[in-house]
């Protein structure tokens, strides 16, 4: 799962602006919190309980929400649910002292219980009997950039160029994350998982191959010759190595 | 827009683009002040990066989307399907 904490310093060397809110200035709602939860006996007890409630309510409208783009149904997501606010308490616990007030206490707060459902749906991607990678059905590229069934001139042209350019530009690595993400339609969260990596790191090989492939299809006259988007400042991926 | 202009827009990448860890590390952030100007302008001007992050990355904007309805709702929206 990805780190959820973050400190004012981190984002400074990360050339990220600093956020609104300063340190030691919480707002009235996350004081309390903060005092309750650092607390001991019956009242932070009392405030684990509220706060656990609280994820799980968050946790389950999540796995609802994302209806549709997994197949865990029933008892099983009500379950994943229950996990997902589980491990988000125990990490939310471990990373108290890491909150500094950039934003309420419960904003921090779900965000744990929101990517720990992310990190479990991935996971689940591959107890699907069809789930596989190294399938490589290149005949459903063309549907994924909207080329209709019967433009068939089309759909035969950027399957030629999209495979050589991958095939000559591309390192094994690099080939191996785009045809599992692009071509085989295999979430990123799970090839996450499959691969043994992080999502930052499958972004961050994506991205090189997006711009290699971006400039093989401009030299070769198949796209026009805009190469990026907007301007440069942050800490960017192309800075990340 | 089909085709070689959708392959194009997917290609194509933004140099502020922070990536995954640094977008999630200031998702809280970036959605309370989103919460605070549903314009969103505030949150695009001061973290760019993230912005253009959520543009191009399915799984953070995923996270993003669920994190914002999470803090607008406070966790009590129902699922629509149990609505009687």
């Amino acid at each position: 799962m990805p780190s959820a904490d973050a400190s004012l310093g981190d984002q400074v060397a990360a050339g990220l602006p600093a956020p609104t809110r300063i340190a030691g200035r919480l707002d009235d709602e996350s004081r309390r919190w903060m005092d309750e939860l650092g607390g001991t006996g019956p009242p932070r007890d009392e405030a684990l309980g509220r706060l656990h409630d609280l994820l799980l309510r968050v946790a389950r409208a999540e796995v609802a929400r994302r209806r549709g783009r997994h197949p865990i149904t029933g008892p099983e997501l009500d379950d994943l649910a229950h996990q997902a606010a589980d491990d988000a308490l125990v990490a939310i616990v471990a990373k108290l002292s890491g909150f500094r007030g950039e934003s309420r206490f419960t904003t921090w707060a779900y965000k744990f219980a929101v990517l720990e459902v992310s990190s479990k749906l991935g996971r689940h991607f591959w107890q699907r009997p069809t789930a596989s990678i190294d399938v490589a059905d290149w005949e459903r590229l063309p549907d994924r950039f909207g080329v209709t069934p019967d433009d068939h001139a089309q759909r035969l042209e950027l399957i030629g160029a999209v495979r050589r350019v991958v095939s000559e530009q591309l390192t094994p690595h690099q080939r191996q994350v785009f045809v599992a993400l692009v071509v085989d339609d295999v979430p990123l969260d799970a090839l996450v998982i499959s691969m043994g990596s992080s999502r930052n790191a499958i972004y961050k090989t994506m991205f090189d191959a997006r711009r290699k492939l971006r400039a093989a299809l401009v030299a070769n006259g198949y796209l026009g010759a805009s190469a990026t988007k907007g301007a440069t400042g942050g800490l960017s991926m192309e800075e990340q190595g | 827009m089909s085709g070689w202009a959708e392959l194009d827009e997917f290609l194509s990448t933004d140099p502020r683009d922070v990536g995954c860890d640094e977008a999630l590390r200031l998702l809280h952030v970036y959605v309370d002040l989103v919460v605070d100007d549903k314009s969103k302008v505030e949150a695009a001007r001061r973290y760019a990066g993230i912005a253009a992050h959520l543009r191009a990355c399915g799984p953070c904007r995923e996270d993003f989307e669920g994190l914002l309805r999470a803090v607008a709702t406070r966790g009590n929206e129902t699922d629509p399907d149990e609505r009687p």
